[in-house]
């Protein structure tokens, strides 16, 4: 009996032991995220204070390549392997994965005044969710392109946006080739190899991609036009060739030609500022320029990267505090002001962004001008919901076009295939 | 001194064996008791009969019902079941070999390209294999160096590999950085399909050839020596005793080669898949690719579309397999 007695004593007293071990050990939550310049290191000075703050709650952030984000998150989340939070520019591929952070969070209205409703509605699936709250922007972007400001004062060619508003792209491509020939400068124009930056000039030559009715019809006179001045910076040799045609059937960035100071214009968007503040530095001037006008007027794509939380989380409760937290005006002032990205949240106010770069500086102004002359067309390509079937499409099959595998008709007449068989597999489901 | 110290340590670890052995005994002597000798060896292969059926048998069930459904959703239950669908939109084509007259052009590229790619790699890795392992047979100095130099490439990751190989050969690569030095002009060697297709080959081969010089090197040692010293004491040439001797005695070998390096090159992709992404264009898509990117890579997930294409593969290489055993079985009876 005094045996049984110990036993039991000290089966309790390590049953206690485990409870207290339990209670002290901290709910672990994973971010997964990607960089494009500081913002991983940011948002960990920003966790380490919620942390000190809620000593219940450890943040782990797994940084991954953007690529992964795009390809290989998507499916973990469909598996139910994916992260608590996540860091996602593709927001319709984790649609019905969401968490809905509304009942959980402290003060919903909050959130709804900080951020655009369009915004916060991108995340949602229809009428039936329209409710729901899922994440929040913490970045808006706007494609535009970057100039090396010292190759055209030393080709002594007058950047043509000084003197002009209204700059077409074949204005832009001329004066850009000029400096690179008088600068000995390998190549003088390149856009990033993605649907999304293409999406900004075809739109300002006049490309319409959704109809009245619904419908969406790619073959436009301003499509064409971009297009085939693609083509021609490859026939001409003025562009990286690497980008588009060296890069398989992936995402690919012109960003290191730039900074290389191999290239003298590059379509890219307002994200790269701190890349090139950071990479650039003194080596040489650079400007962010308006995007160039055509028949479409001038516009870029709206975009950014929003913070979401996933309805698979063990731990829903905690996850929403990290993300309240993360809303709070002063963490996210914090956020954008030292990773110099345009700010989506509404309620910041005054602005300082942290840095001594003039051209950093410069190019978040000229960036922040561009928002407004964003078209309705942009707007709907981003948010409506169906570039999931548009961007990839446009991206590799005109990069068929520049490898010869394609004419650009046909080229056209398969991206309107493959748009509508995208559509149609998503509407099966 | 050792013996005495470590007694007691064998003592136990004995004891140990004589239980585990009597606990195995426990289930084994009833189980023979009921299934006789014969049926033992059902009991014995059975755990690798679960592992097969659990990672081979049900994913290629679960494809096969994969391959007639549609929609974009992951799991069996929200799929609709869509019959032929995927496999007739594979198939709908004005000319097989023209990609750009078929409804699903990418997926008839990638059965070209992987045509070409098995036709060119198969026979140079086989010829290059064979030739590497005449050499490595003789009786050369450094011998033992050499075997080990061929055989290295397999021992690396063929991301690796894929990696090395591109900063060798991109615009800014130390082959091109070499052209330039002596004088000459940037190759474009992963920008234009015809350099990118070929350069696929030739490190595929580079990569894989130590692993079939091997076997054949192997094969050329089992080849009694008495033969060539009968066809030497006739007056056979060394070009006669390989013809008359060596390819012959060697063919069962070459068969397996053939086989093994086949089935492989229909299956390539990870180190493609690194080296090119399937670029220039899609000049280095092949079948594996398509399935994956239509599966997995592409915003609009088309597993049912994937499903079906990997079935044609398999079925393919089903034919191929089939009708090189039936070659094999006719050249061992002749």
């Amino acid at each position: 009996m005094k045996k049984f007695l110990m036993i039991l004593a000290l089966m309790l007293v390590a049953a206690l032991g485990t409870t207290v071990m339990a209670q002290d050990t901290p709910v672990e939550l994973r971010i997964t995220w990607y960089d494009d310049g500081n913002e991983s290191a940011v948002l960990r000075e920003i966790l380490d204070r919620f942390e000190a703050e809620n000593p219940d709650i450890k943040v782990v952030i797994d940084i991954v390549a953007y690529q992964a984000v795009l390809d290989q998150l998507p499916l973990q989340v469909e598996a139910g392997e994916g992260p608590d939070m996540a860091r996602v520019t593709n927001f319709d591929a984790y649609k019905g994965y969401y968490l809905d952070l509304r009942p959980l969070v402290a003060d919903a209205a909050l959130w709804e005044s900080s951020f655009d409703g369009a915004v916060l509605g991108a995340l949602q699936s229809g009428e039936e969710d329209a409710d729901a709250i899922y994440g929040f922007p913490n970045q808006f972007t706007v494609t535009g392109p970057f100039i090396n400001r010292t190759l055209f004062e030393q080709a002594g060619v007058e950047v043509p946006s000084d003197s002009s508003d209204a700059v077409s792209w074949a204005e832009w491509t001329a004066a850009a080739r000029e400096v690179a020939e008088a600068t000995e400068t390998p190549y003088a124009v390149a856009i990033d190899r993605s649907g999304h930056r293409f999406a900004g000039p075809m739109f300002s030559e006049g490309g319409m991609l959704f109809n009245e009715d619904g419908s969406i019809t790619i073959d436009t006179p301003g499509f064409r036009t971009m297009a085939e001045q693609l083509v021609g910076w490859h026939t001409d040799g003025i562009t990286p060739a690497e980008v588009w045609v060296g890069s398989g059937g992936s995402y690919a960035a012109a960003a290191d030609f730039f900074t290389n100071g191999q290239l003298v214009m590059y379509m890219s968007g307002s994200w790269q500022i701190g890349n090139f503040a950071g990479k650039i530095g003194d080596t040489f001037d650079w400007s962010a320029v308006p995007n160039p006008t055509g028949d479409g007027g001038s516009t870029g794509m709206p975009g950014g990267t929003m913070m979401v939380a996933f309805a698979q989380t063990e731990h829903p409760e905690e996850v929403a505090r990290v993300m309240d937290y993360l809303v709070q005006p002063d963490n996210a002032r914090e956020f954008t002001e030292k990773t110099l990205f345009i700010p989506a949240h509404l309620g910041l106010g005054e602005i300082n962004f942290v840095t001594e770069d003039e051209s950093a500086k410069a190019a978040l102004t000229t960036f922040a001008s561009e928002v407004p002359k964003l078209s309705e067309q942009a707007y709907e390509l981003q948010f409506g919901g169906r570039a999931f079937a548009i961007n990839n499409p446009v991206r590799d099959r005109l990069t068929q076009v520049l490898t010869g595998e394609l004419s650009l008709d046909d080229a056209i007449a398969r991206i309107q295939q493959d748009v509508d068989d995208a559509l149609a597999a998503a509407a099966v489901s | 001194m050792v013996k005495t110290l470590l007694f007691p340590v064998t003592s136990v670890m004995g004891w140990l064996f004589r239980l585990i052995i009597s606990a195995f005994d426990l289930i084994m002597q009833p189980l023979q008791n009921r299934l006789g000798v014969k049926g033992m060896a059902y009991v014995f292969i059975m755990p690798n009969l679960v592992i097969f059926g659990i990672f081979i048998i049900l994913p290629m069930l679960l494809n096969f019902y994969y391959a007639f459904t549609g929609g974009t959703q992951l799991f069996l239950e929200n799929r609709p079941f869509v019959g032929l669908d995927n496999l007739t939109t594979l198939f709908t084509c004005g000319n097989f070999l023209d990609p750009n007259s078929c409804r699903e052009d990418l997926f008839w590229r990638a059965v070209m390209n992987t045509g070409g790619y098995v036709l060119a790699q198969v026979t140079l890795l086989v010829l290059f294999s064979l030739v590497t392992a005449l050499a490595l047979n003789r009786n050369i100095r450094g011998r033992g160096f050499f075997r080990s130099v061929f055989f290295y490439p397999v021992l690396l990751s063929p991301v690796v590999v894929a990696l090395i190989w591109r900063w060798i050969l991109q615009q800014d690569g130390l082959l091109n950085g070499i052209i330039v030095a002596l004088g000459g002009e940037r190759v474009p060697f992963l920008l234009s399909a015809g350099w990118g297709q070929a350069w696929v080959v030739i490190i595929s081969v580079w990569a894989q050839m130590g692993f079939f010089t091997l076997i054949l090197l192997a094969g050329l040692q089992a080849i009694p020596s008495e033969f060539y010293e009968a066809a030497n004491i006739d007056g056979a040439s060394a070009w006669q005793s390989f013809w008359g001797i060596t390819l012959p005695l060697l063919m069962p070998t070459m068969f397996v080669v053939l086989v093994l390096s086949l089935i492989r090159a229909v299956q390539v992709f990870d180190q493609v898949f690194s080296f090119t992404g399937g670029g220039p264009g899609t000049a280095t898509v092949y079948m594996v690719q398509y399935v994956y990117t239509t599966g997995f890579a592409n915003q609009t997930k088309e597993y049912g579309l994937a499903a079906a294409a990997s079935l044609v593969m398999a079925l393919f290489l089903l034919v191929l397999t089939a009708i090189q055993l039936r070659l094999g079985r006719r050249s061992e009876i002749t």
